[in-house]
Order: structure tokens, then C-alpha cells, then sequence
């Protein structure tokens, strides 16, 4: 009897519990849902908006209905045109262009920097991280004077290089205090036990360490180059017609009167700048973490 | 003793850049001298660049090709700037003081060209290098010049024009108090009475210097010195204020640019409304436009008769650095020459500096407020003419924007605007 | 030294233990500190040289301009001459609102000169900065917590979160000037008529709203990745034994996170304080909008000495600012001893 009144009871605990772990599950999951959809709206409301506006007519620019009217295609066309010497297509490439190799540089330099910083021990370690740290400390609108100063006197003015030099300067702070931070959290007992199975250093780092820290080198990766995509003040002073960025090339777009800011156009340009670098981005992350797990070393 | 360890990479950056300011060649300080530089080139011929902000009506490029088809061997390039007026200013300034040859005739706008010039970086268009002004407006040359000077090619030009409700008031108001008086039909008709531009910007500049010109005040006298403690400039900006006050100037025309003015007034929300004449155009023809058919324009309503309104425009220069001066001064003479004026009206609706072009029966039709238009430039006072412009603008727009939401009376705008003018031409 | 808190603390082992390091040549204690010195220049040089060129020469070139006086205008030909040595003379004008007196000498600067302005400029300036990097923080990590869970759609949020942050900022100040309009969708959205570019607060939270969608995503994703790096072990076995979800956070992902955190904020915080292009679209500096590096670009303008000086007394606060947060707030990539690696778990 006992026994019996026991395991029933038991039963019905068990039952209980699981019942409260599935809701507490439930409720979690649907907790999850709604924090979703509202990082959504915050995060796409506004975009909306300029995806809205970018179809509309250019006479009804500041209708306010919340959804689409007066649609049309014409600030799409407007923003491509080239016949009043627009070269949008050709600033888009070039902020491609400029973008990868910032990043494609920053990172290499960077992750020297930081492995340095983050593993091996030498004297004026502070004083680097210092220096590197004062270099996101100055005014960046007071940088532009003597920087043209500087292209002009050794003629570099409009090149490429004028435009990418300033932006790995601008990315390597940021880029060496991120790696440098993750490099301090990996397991480096792996790189031993790599070096132990017959690796060379750069072997061990390169097979064990670098996926392992791939999230991170991505991640800064990013944040490199949405930071030169977004460049603008140094690009507007130190590029030329055919080096500009897109940044500076939607800066001139100009309405067909003088004081008429053409916010379709402008809007028309910042949503075809913005959906192929989402996607970029999306497509590399699920290669990346999908090459991570994968090759996990665990 | 952790401190010093965090201080010292300032110091040795010290050391690493000392050596690179010597090699760099001393960066900034952009100053005058301009003698030599502007002794030079006079003869010089051959390809030029000409820079000015975006050509929003594609008329600058046939003009080129056309002067490239006749100058084989004196080639114009075009520089197009973007379309803002700071950043172009920016542009140029950047261009002067690393006094490179990069650019040879700039298109200044009215209020830079007293700055460039005392800073030595433009061309004195005197002697060997004068250019006719015979039958240019007044105003426009006035603001090309410095210190009796002339210094640039007035090219295009710009004045306030009134716009008004005529199927709400019969006939413009000639003075400010009788257009106060008509607010009552404002009232009538729920909708708004005047407004102009007034958020803090160049716009309210503009606004409030044609406040106090039309009401007889001027911001600075014949010296160049400022001239605001007088009770005309008093009457002139407490007009604005009072009108913000009682509500014959809506309040959200605070946050006013030309655009959201325009837009007020083409939504039929102004009986009356002040801007400049590129928005004509707009709306007549935009579809959004309430009012297709339904304003007047007329000069602006002044003391006891038209008000003065302040110049707009640009004007053509040539840059001292310049290797071509020769074939820089021809093509500021064609730039400005009949045919061109007329062309740049014609299809791009900038008001010519030549007053004949104002009486041309064809571009009278097609822009139909040119007279006007040329009462109003005829009635302009420039901006003030003065080097020291960024700041005169910036203390007129600080305190007149005060003043404006109330937050302190004409009176002591004026004495702030005053004594803020004062400092910035003691020099520091 | 007791302030000095390392990334982790609390799984910071007993220092000089485990020989974690090793030079590329393995020979006595001292040899190797000295070699890996020498590695380590090697490594570092390309961005000291990078940083050099771009960031040190326009600094040291600001510096010794900020010791000259501005062009003045001569009297007689009115061209502007060489305004020659000035001292210390533009930094005692700035920090005292100094300005020029007609008939020589200085006095307060009045309303509407720029001068005027540089302390209520530092103020606006730390204010948009405490309370948009505060905001980025809280919206950050909650964004990144969730977007580090498993469920359908998260490709979805983790895409959407990138979307501020990928519009060039040049359009997202006009975005924003466009649907703050008195009426645009926000104030036709809400139902409200609020001026929003026309007075101080309504101005402030402007840009502060502005910024912070912006750059919001800057934070989550640094922070995401500080997550992604976190062992699922680690909480599984803080799950078995009994740790609340609240536990978790406070004793496990916070400190994980901690390094990541701290270098998202010290970032962030370091470009807030040189916030430009939002409020200079947005208000052009009006309502007390003006920030540090607006007033430079708008004494750029009136004199290029004058600035240099507020130039260099921008970078000193800011500079202030990294100290404090480095030596004081834990933001250090590295700990004091650099000798001894962490061992983790």
C-alpha cells in the first residue's frame, strides 16, 4: 500500500516537474519569439521607411501614409543615371574595392598585433596599447587639413591609397583591442598540444587557433568594413570623380533645384548600398560557422 | 608609478612625428602674401579645370563642350563639387591653402568672396585682368568686390520674392504692417500667415539681415564695422519676433528650411511665404502642389515700400595659383557673357546678372516673375561683405534664433550679435 | 595593483605557474623576454607605421599650430597676415571662453561667438555620450543574448540587427532629419506635434534616439561574439548544479563576456565623444546640440590655429576618459603582469 501511494506520488511529482520544465520551456522559447519581433521592428522600422520612400514619386516624397503609394522605379533609375555625371555604379565598386582591402589588410596587421600583445611578453607593452588606443582620440574632422596637406605634397591626391591608408588607420585601433581580447580568452593549451603533435608555431596557430577564433576575426571583420563603408568626411576631401566611395557619390546627389534635397534618390541609394551588404555578410557567417563547427578541434 | 607607464606613448609619438612635420612641410595656416602669386601666370594658356558645386540642371556641361569645340588647344575640364554649400566651401579652402594649380576658376558663392579674397587666394580682376561690368545689377558686382576690388565674374544671382495666396488676397502687401494686417484672413482660412526660414542656418541669416535691412537698420556700416544697436535694426528683428509671438509666423517655422517652407505653402498651409525663385518650378508643377494656380509673387514688403532682400548667387574667380590665367580670364568672360546668361536662365532658371536679359520678351515668358525678380535683386543688399564671415553669420543666426523662440529679447540679440561681430574682426 | 581587474578575474590562476609562453627560440629566462621583444616589434610594426603616418603627424601638426595665433586682417591692404607665436594663449581662450576685446586684450566671450561655447559643448558632448553608450549597452546585450539562442528565424534577426548599422551614415542622418520633420511619419506616426530639430530636448533626444539605433548593432555584435566563445559546457554543468538563469548571467556569462564587453564600450565611448555627422545633420548644432567636434569644424572655418588648440584640448579629455576607463573600469586587454597567459578552465 505504502509503496504503491509512494510511486503514484512520486509519479505525479516527476509528471509535475516535467510539466513546469516544459512550460518554463514554452514560456521561455515564447519569451525568445517576442524579444525577436521587437528587435525587429526597432531595428527595421526605420529602414522601412526608407525603402517606402525610395519607391515613391519624387512629387510625393512627404506623403505620410505608412505604406507604399505613388510607387515607381525612377529613383532607382535616377540614382544609376549617369548622364548628368553621376558614377554611382562606379562608386559602389570602388567601395567594395576600398572596403575589402581595409579589411583584408587591417585583419592581417591586426592579428599580428594582437597575437603579439595577447601572448608574448616584452617591455613597453602599455605603451604600445597606449599609442594604439590615442589613435582613436583625435577629432577625425580635424584630421582631414593635414592629411590633404600630406597626400598633396607627395601627389596622392584622389588615388586609392589616399582613401585606404586613412581608414586602416581608422579600423586598427578597434581591430587590435577586439582580437587582441579574444586571443587572451583562447585555450592556447591546444597550440601546446599541436606543437606536441609535431606542429610548427605558425602551423599550430593557423590549424588550431585561427578556427577557434574564427567568430572573432569575423565579427571584427564586419566591423571593419561596415567602419570604411561608412566613411565619408576624409573620402569627401580626399577622393576624385573616379575614386569617390559611395558615401561622397550620394552626397552629391542634388534634387533638380538648388535647396531641394532629393531624399527619394538618397533613400533609393541607401537601400540598394545596404540589402547586398546585408546578404554578403549573412551568406559568409553561415560559411564561417559552418566551416567552425565542422572542423571543431573539441 | 603605473601612471607615467600609461603617459608616455604621447611622448614618444612626439619624437616619431617631429620627424615627420619636417619632411611633411609644416601643415595649415592658410595666409595671405598673395602678391607674388598673383604677379604670376597672367599670360599663361593652355587646359584649366573649373569647379563649382553640382550642376543640378545639366547646364555647365554643354557649355563646356561647346567652349572645348572652339579651344582645342585651351581644354576646360569640369570639377563638380557636391551640393552642399559648406562642403564646397570646405573644397576650395583645402585646395587654396595647399596652393596647388589643381584648380583654376572656381565658382564662389556671394558671402565667400570678401574671405578668399583677403585671404590672397583670388585673382584681382583689375589691369591686364579686368573684366566689363557695364550692365550687370549693381548688387551682384557690389558682392564681388573687395575693398573697392572686384575679385570675381558675377555669374548667377538670387533674390527673396514674396509669395502670396491670390486667390485669398486680391494684391500683395507693399509694406510689412499691411501684410500683418491681412493675417486676419489667415485666420479666416485656418491656415497659417507668413512664414520664411528660420532654423539655424544660413537660411536665418538670409531671413533675419532682410529683416533688419527692410525695416532700414543694416548689419555692418559702410566701414564693414557692425552697426546693430540702432532702433531700425530693433523694429526689423522684433518684427519677426513678434510675429512668432502672436502667431502670424506658425511655430513650427522654427524648424524651417526652404523645402519644409515650401512645402507649407504649396500644401496651402501659408497665405504668405518667403523664398527664393527655384521654387516657382516646383509649384506649378508639382503634383502634390495645392496651389498650382493659385499664388502671385511680388517683391518683399518693406518699411514704406519693397523691402531689401538679401543676394543669393555665385560668381566665377580665378584662383591665384593658377598656371592659365589667360585662358582662365577668357572663360570667365564667356561664362558671363549674354548668350551664356541667357542659356543658364533658360534652362536652368538661374536669374542673369545682366539686367537687359530682364526685359528679354522670350525669357519673360518663360519665367514670368523675372521683373519681379529684378525689382528684388535691384532692392538686395548683400550679405555682409566681410572676411570675417563664418563668424558674422554664426553670431546672426545664434542670437536672432534666441531671440526668435524667446528666449531673449531683440534688444539683447542685437547687442550680443553686436559685440560677438566685434570680436571676431579684433582678431585673436 | 588592486584595482587592476584582468578580463577574468575570478579564473585568473596563480601567476609565474605554468610556462604557458615560449619564444621561438627556447633558451633562458631573460633571452627569451628579449626575443620575443624582438618578435614582438616585428609584429607590431606595420601598425604603428599605419597609425604613424595617418594619426600622429596631423596630431603633432595640430599641436604646434595650436601655439600660433590666427591670420589677422591688415588694416591697410585687408588681406589677412601670419598671426605669429601665440603661447599658450588659444588654450587659456578656450577653457576660459575667452575672446578677442576691439580694442586688444580678451574679455567673455558673448552669445554667439564660439568660444562661448566650449564648456556647454563638453557638456552636450559627455551627455550624448553617457546616455547613448548606455542605452547601446543594455540594448546590445539583450540583443545579443537572444540572437545567441537557437530558434527558427534567428538568421532573420541576426541580418535585421546589421541593418542600421549598414546604412552609410550619410543616409542615416538624412533618414532621420526626414522622419523627425514636424510632419513626417514620427510625429504623424505617434500623433504628436513635437518640434523636433525646434527646441533643446526634443533636439537632444533626437540625436540621442538617432545614435542610438545606429550604432546599437556595433555593440550586439561585438557582444555576440564575446557569447559565441563561451563553451555550452560551461553552462550545462552551471545548469546541473542548480544554478537560476539569473546566476548564470551574473556568474558566468557576464565575466566571460567582460573582455568583449569592455572593449565595445571603451570603443564606443571613445567615438561618442567625437560624435559629428548625426547632430550636425540633424540640428546643425542648434537647441545646445553642439558637440566638441562640431565646434571644431566650425572654428576650422574662422581660424585653423584656434582650432588646432580645441583639437588638442578635445583629444586630452578624451584621452582622460580612456584612462579612467582603462586603469580604473577594467577595459584592459591585457593584465598588468603580460607574462603570464590564462589558462583557461
Amino acid at each position: 500500500m505504502t509503496t504503491t501511494t509512494a510511486s503514484t506520488e512520486l509519479r505525479a511529482r516527476q509528471d509535475k516537474g516535467r510539466k513546469a520544465a516544459q512550460n518554463r520551456e514554452k514560456w521561455a522559447s515564447a519569451r525568445t519569439y517576442i524579444s525577436a519581433v521587437v528587435i525587429l521592428i526597432w531595428c527595421l522600422a526605420p529602414a522601412y521607411w526608407m525603402v517606402v520612400t525610395a519607391f515613391r514619386e519624387v512629387d510625393f516624397t512627404y506623403d505620410t501614409t505608412p505604406w507604399p503609394t505613388h510607387v515607381t522605379m525612377d529613383n532607382f533609375i535616377t540614382a544609376f543615371d549617369t548622364s548628368f555625371g553621376n558614377r554611382f555604379g562606379q562608386a559602389l565598386l570602388n567601395s567594395i574595392f576600398i572596403g575589402v582591402t581595409v579589411t583584408v589588410i587591417s585583419l592581417v596587421i591586426g592579428v599580428f598585433a594582437a597575437y603579439a600583445l595577447a601572448r608574448l611578453n616584452f617591455r613597453f607593452k602599455y605603451l604600445v596599447l597606449g599609442f594604439i588606443l590615442g589613435a582613436s582620440m583625435f577629432p577625425g574632422v580635424a584630421l582631414i587639413t593635414p592629411l590633404f596637406q600630406l597626400f598633396t605634397n607627395i601627389g596622392w591626391m584622389g588615388t586609392y591609397q589616399a582613401l585606404i591608408i586613412p581608414n586602416i588607420s581608422f579600423v586598427l585601433p578597434l581591430t587590435v583591442y577586439t582580437l587582441t581580447s579574444f586571443f587572451r580568452e583562447m585555450p592556447w593549451e591546444l597550440e601546446e598540444s599541436a606543437r606536441v603533435d609535431g606542429c610548427t608555431q605558425g602551423q599550430a596557430f593557423r590549424k588550431v587557433i585561427m578556427p577557434l577564433a574564427a567568430p572573432a576575426i569575423f565579427t571584427t571583420a564586419i566591423l571593419a568594413f561596415i567602419s570604411s563603408w561608412n566613411e565619408f568626411l576624409i573620402a569627401s576631401q580626399l577622393s576624385n570623380e573616379a575614386t569617390k566611395p559611395v558615401t561622397v557619390a550620394i552626397a552629391s546627389f542634388a534634387g533638380a533645384q538648388p535647396n531641394q534635397i532629393p531624399y527619394t534618390a538618397i533613400m533609393a541609394a541607401g537601400t540598394i548600398v545596404t540589402i547586398p551588404l546585408v546578404i554578403l555578410v549573412l551568406v559568409f557567417q553561415r560559411k564561417i560557422v559552418a566551416g567552425l563547427t565542422a572542423g571543431a578541434v573539441k | 608609478m603605473k601612471t607615467p607607464r600609461f603617459l608616455l606613448p604621447a611622448a614618444t609619438a612626439g619624437v616619431l612625428a617631429l620627424t615627420l612635420t619636417a619632411c611633411g612641410g609644416g601643415g595649415g595656416g592658410g595666409t595671405a602674401g598673395g602678391g607674388s602669386d598673383a604677379e604670376a601666370n597672367l599670360e599663361g594658356r593652355g587646359p584649366i579645370t573649373y569647379v563649382q558645386g553640382k550642376d543640378n540642371n545639366n547646364v555647365v556641361r554643354p557649355l563646356i563642350e561647346k567652349w572645348n569645340a572652339e579651344h582645342p588647344d585651351e581644354q576646360v575640364t569640369f570639377k563638380e563639387q557636391t551640393d552642399q554649400a559648406d562642403q564646397q566651401h570646405d573644397d576650395l579652402v583645402q585646395n587654396f591653402q595647399a596652393k596647388t594649380d589643381d584648380y583654376d576658376v572656381v565658382s564662389v558663392d556671394v558671402v565667400w568672396t570678401a574671405e578668399f579674397a583677403a585671404k590672397g587666394w583670388l585673382q584681382p580682376l583689375k589691369d591686364k585682368m579686368a573684366i566689363d561690368t557695364n550692365g550687370m545689377l549693381e548688387a551682384p558686382v557690389e558682392s564681388a568686390s573687395y575693398k573697392g576690388t572686384l575679385y570675381a565674374a558675377p555669374k548667377d544671382s538670387d533674390g527673396g520674392i514674396l509669395y502670396y495666396r491670390k486667390d485669398l488676397v486680391p494684391e500683395a502687401p507693399k509694406t510689412w504692417d499691411e501684410m500683418m494686417g491681412m493675417c486676419s484672413i489667415a485666420k479666416e482660412n485656418n491656415i497659417g500667415c507668413y512664414a520664411g526660414q528660420y532654423k539655424q542656418y544660413e537660411g536665418l541669416t538670409v531671413n533675419a539681415s532682410e529683416a533688419i535691412n527692410s525695416a532700414g537698420g543694416s548689419v555692418l556700416n559702410d566701414d564693414g564695422k557692425p552697426n546693430l544697436t540702432t532702433p531700425e535694426a530693433e523694429e526689423g528683428l522684433n518684427n519677426l519676433v513678434d510675429a512668432f509671438k502672436n502667431g502670424n509666423i506658425p511655430a513650427e517655422a522654427i524648424t524651417y528650411q526652404e523645402e519644409e517652407s515650401r512645402r507649407a505653402f504649396q500644401e496651402g498651409k501659408l497665405l504668405f511665404h518667403r523664398n527664393w525663385p527655384y521654387i516657382y518650378s516646383l509649384i506649378t508643377t508639382e503634383g502634390s502642389s495645392a496651389v498650382k494656380d493659385k499664388f502671385g509673387m511680388a517683391p518683399l514688403p518693406g518699411k514704406d515700400g519693397p523691402g531689401a532682400s538679401s543676394l543669393g548667387g555665385h560668381s566665377a574667380a580665378i584662383s591665384v595659383y593658377s598656371k592659365n590665367k589667360a585662358t582662365a580670364l577668357d572663360f570667365i568672360k564667356f561664362l558671363t557673357n549674354e548668350e551664356q546668361q541667357k542659356f543658364f536662365a533658360n534652362q536652368a532658371s538661374l536669374a542673369p546678372v545682366l539686367s537687359s536679359l530682364y526685359e528679354d520678351q522670350e525669357l519673360v515668358s518663360k519665367l514670368p516673375y523675372l521683373t519681379v525678380l529684378q525689382e528684388s535683386i535691384a532692392n538686395a543688399v548683400p550679405r555682409p561683405v566681410t572676411p570675417f564671415y563664418p563668424a558674422v553669420t554664426q553670431a546672426i543666426q545664434e542670437n536672432s534664433y534666441a531671440a526668435l523662440k524667446g528666449e531673449k529679447s531683440a534688444e539683447q540679440a542685437l547687442a550680443d550679435m553686436q559685440k560677438s561681430i566685434e570680436s571676431a574682426s579684433a582678431g585673436s | 595593483m588592486a584595482t587592476e581587474l584582468g578580463p577574468t578575474p575570478a579564473t585568473k590562476p596563480a601567476s609565474g605557474g605554468t610556462p604557458v609562453h615560449h619564444g621561438p627560440k627556447g633558451v633562458g629566462e631573460d633571452n627569451k623576454i628579449l626575443s620575443q621583444g624582438k618578435w614582438a616589434s616585428w609584429l607590431l610594426a606595420p601598425t604603428i607605421i599605419a597609425l604613424g603616418i595617418v594619426i600622429v603627424y596631423p596630431i603633432i601638426s595640430a599641436i604646434i599650430m595650436s601655439f600660433q595665433k590666427d591670420a589677422g586682417l591688415d588694416p591697410v591692404t585687408g588681406l589677412f597676415t601670419e598671426g605669429g607665436p601665440a603661447g599658450i594663449q588659444n588654450y587659456v581662450n578656450w577653457l576660459g571662453q575667452q575672446c578677442a576685446a576691439p580694442g586688444g586684450g580678451t574679455v567673455a566671450c558673448p552669445p554667439g561667438t564660439l568660444g562661448g561655447q566650449f564648456w556647454s559643448a563638453t557638456g552636450t558632448t559627455f551627455l550624448f555620450t553617457v546616455i547613448t553608450v548606455t542605452f547601446e549597452t543594455i540594448l546590445g546585450f539583450w540583443m545579443a543574448m537572444i540572437m545567441a539562442r537557437t530558434f527558427k528565424g534567428r538568421g532573420l534577426v541576426r541580418a535585421a540587427v546589421l541593418v542600421p548599422w549598414a546604412i552609410p551614415t550619410a543616409v542615416t542622418a538624412q533618414l532621420w532629419l526626414f522622419m523627425f520633420d514636424f510632419n513626417g511619419i514620427i510625429n504623424k506616426l505617434f500623433n504628436v506635434s513635437i518640434l523636433w530639430t525646434g527646441s533643446e530636448w526634443p533636439a537632444k533626444w533626437a540625436v540621442i534616439i538617432a545614435d542610438t539605433w545606429k550604432t546599437t548593432p556595433f555593440m550586439a555584435l561585438l557582444i555576440l561574439a564575446g557569447l559565441q566563445m563561451i563553451p555550452a559546457e560551461v553552462y550545462e554543468a552551471a545548469k546541473v548544479d542548480g544554478a537560476t538563469a539569473w546566476q548564470r548571467f551574473r556568474l558566468i556569462t557576464l565575466p566571460l563576456v567582460k573582455p568583449a564587453l569592455m572593449v565595445a564600450i571603451l570603443f564606443r565611448t571613445l567615438d561618442a565623444l567625437r560624435m559629428f555627422d548625426l547632430p550636425y545633420i540633424l540640428t546643425g548644432g542648434a537647441n545646445n546640440t553642439t558637440t566638441l567636434s562640431i565646434l571644431v569644424i566650425n572654428q576650422i572655418r574662422q581660424g585653423f590655429n584656434s582650432a588646432a588648440a580645441l583639437s588638442t584640448i578635445t583629444f586630452i579629455i578624451i584621452f582622460l576618459v580612456a584612462f579612467i576607463f582603462v586603469r580604473f573600469l577594467g577595459a584592459n586587454v591585457v593584465e598588468q603582469s603580460g607574462a603570464t597567459g590564462k589558462g583557461k578552465k
